[in-house]
């Protein structure tokens, strides 16, 4: 009897330091990022151009791409998988085709973004002929984030209680009146806190957009031309560790660092709060 | 005035109808995607096989596009070396973590380690990489005397720490999902919270923990990134875990650039890509077969 106690006891300092080793991790990733990169952050680097070959380059034309490519994409995205969740959740029988299509949304959801990046490759640069570009890498970025909205989208909706729908079809609305007026409004807290971690998830996006947005910037800053070739911060981290030639490489590497840590706590902490606490107000319960 | 309220009603009806055809196309179009990656990715990737034949590519470690050599057999014993490693270091950890937030954790620290793994997932990919390139790899090559420092032992620590929060967060719901009775009859017969997490709680939950690791595993496989950025990238088959080596994502993300589209090196590259592309397929075949259907 004392044994099992003891067994308890040490399993349960067991999990305990799982956790702070879970979270510890976590915070010296990102403490550690931070106090690399926050000294290099300047004014003059978060929007200056990049320099090829001297130091002192900035990052701003990728800052902007990144951006851009993201909102393109989610823009792509957002309606069609709007629909395909709406579908799912709220028409979707059991049968074979509904399953196929859940099937096809799980397995696209699991195609390493590598996969996704050269399938983007041969459709929109060879077949297309989109060239390597903004529009290209925000079409190629969309098949990665078309899955997990899907199944945002479907998760808001069936949080939704069928009370809702079946009050509203009592009174004479239609199916679809039921939906847009009653059922979407109610997911709508859901959504809006899927959605912005699908684009912060997006946002640090490296190997999709390789061959797709390409490894070289417009030199007209802030370009809005969908076919000029847009590197985002996260591949110019990536190339200029790998490949790059500028003496200041190391610095520059940190400086992206930081930006992208604060972008995503921006976008994980400061933007789904609002988003959460709306879903408590609204449904009365916790998530 | 009844007869237009009729036909409001009417188009109304019909305008229902139409939505729902259209709801149902952006739901097809799923499988359209799917599919067309698959065919694209395919037809690419097979081309291959006219110049390179399949047991060359699958069984031939020797890989010297110069030299027409396209044996891609290190590739594939790296990814699936550095997966199952991966999945070695993370699974322990994560499945311990899941279970502290399922039943021990005080609400506030739950409250704390939700945010926190949906972070571990917002983290980029290359910054995972850079990280393990600045601290892991030195630290292996000074204190562990690890040679270089890349290899497998950097990678499959990087892959270990991107691939927790898939496992805490799809293991904790499915132990959540246990139902309260099974737990309380345990806990009346006397047992403590170790001896009915570990005869009840965690066999009750065990299709949706495996589920958890297979998903982790696809992750890892498919991971590029941080994968390229310490692991060496030598073509070479690892014979120890501080030899630089390669896996089939660090080998397409490096050579597609320098690669003529439609040569014989690049349909190579393809073919992996193929491969890496049925290995995800299947393992969201094997997580249907464990009969739970949730994914991403």
């Amino acid at each position: 009897m004392m044994s099992a106690r003891i067994c308890d006891k040490i399993a349960t300092a067991i999990a305990w330091l799982a956790a702070i080793v879970i979270l510890g991790v976590l915070a010296s990733f990102l403490l550690y990022m931070l106090y690399k990169g926050l000294p290099v952050l300047s004014w003059h680097f978060i929007t200056g151009m990049p320099s090829d070959i001297r130091a002192g380059g900035g990052v701003g034309p990728e800052l902007f791409n990144s951006f851009y490519i993201l909102v393109l994409s989610m823009l792509f995205s957002f309606p069609v998988a709007l629909g395909a969740g709406i579908y799912l959740a709220e028409y979707a029988g059991t049968g074979r085709v509904t399953e196929l299509i859940r099937l096809s949304t799980e397995s696209l959801a699991t195609v390493p973004s590598i996969v996704l990046g050269l399938f983007g490759m041969i459709v929109f640069i060879n077949y297309l002929g989109l060239g390597i570009s903004i529009l290209s890498g925000a079409l190629t970025l969309t098949l990665l984030n078309i899955p997990v909205l899907v199944r945002v989208t479907e998760e808001s909706f069936r949080a939704v209680p069928s009370y809702y729908r079946e009050a509203s079809l009592a009174l004479g609305a239609t199916k679809w009146q039921t939906i847009w007026r009653v059922v979407l409004p109610n997911a709508l807290p859901g959504l809006i806190t899927g959605i912005t971690l699908t684009a912060g998830r997006a946002m640090g996006e490296t190997a999709i957009l390789i061959f797709t947005a390409g490894t070289t910037v417009s030199r007209q800053a802030g370009d809005f031309d969908l076919f000029a070739a847009g590197e985002t911060l996260a591949v110019h981290l990536w190339y200029v560790m790998g490949i790059g030639l500028v003496p200041d490489r190391m610095e520059i590497a940190n400086g992206i660092g930081a930006l992208l840590i604060i972008t995503i706590l921006i976008f994980n902490l400061a933007f789904t709060i609002p988003g959460r606490m709306l879903q408590k107000r609204m449904t009365g319960t916790r998530q | 005035m009844s007869a237009t309220i009729i036909d409001h009603h009417r188009l109304k009806l019909m305008y229902d109808r139409y939505v729902r055809y259209l709801l149902f196309a952006c739901a097809f179009l799923m499988t359209f995607i799917i599919l067309s990656i698959v065919i694209f990715v395919g037809q690419q990737g097979l081309v291959t096989f006219t110049e390179v034949s399949p047991g060359d590519f699958f069984f031939n470690a020797k890989w010297d596009p110069s030299e027409g050599q396209f044996g891609a057999m290190s590739f594939i014993a790296g990814s699936l070396l550095a997966t199952l490693l991966a999945v070695g270091f993370g699974a322990p950890l994560g499945l311990t973590g899941a279970v502290f937030m399922a039943k021990i954790a005080p609400p506030w620290l739950r409250e704390i380690m939700r945010p926190a793994t949906d972070l571990y997932v917002a983290i980029p990919s290359v910054v995972y990489g850079f990280i393990g390139l600045t601290i892991m790899v030195p630290f292996i090559r000074n204190y562990l005397h690890g040679n270089t420092g890349f290899g497998l032992l950097a990678t499959s620590i990087i892959l270990a720490v991107m691939i927790l929060p898939t496992i805490i967060s799809i293991s904790e719901d499915a132990i959540r999902a246990v139902p309260g009775s099974l737990e309380e009859a345990s806990l009346a017969l006397g047992a403590t919270r170790w001896q009915t997490v570990r005869r009840v709680l965690l066999p009750a939950a065990m299709p949706g923990i495996l589920t958890a690791i297979v998903l982790a595993m696809a992750r890892a496989v498919g991971e590029t990134m941080a994968v390229q950025m310490v692991i060496g990238n030598t073509p070479q088959l690892a014979k120890s875990l501080f030899m630089p080596t390669s896996t089939l994502t660090s080998e397409i993300v490096i050579e597609m650039g320098n690669t003529p589209f439609g040569s014989a090196w690049g349909n190579s590259l393809f073919l992996m890509a193929l491969v890496l592309l049925l290995i995800s397929l299947l393992m969201i075949v094997a997580i249907r077969r464990l009969g739970r259907g949730s994914v991403v």
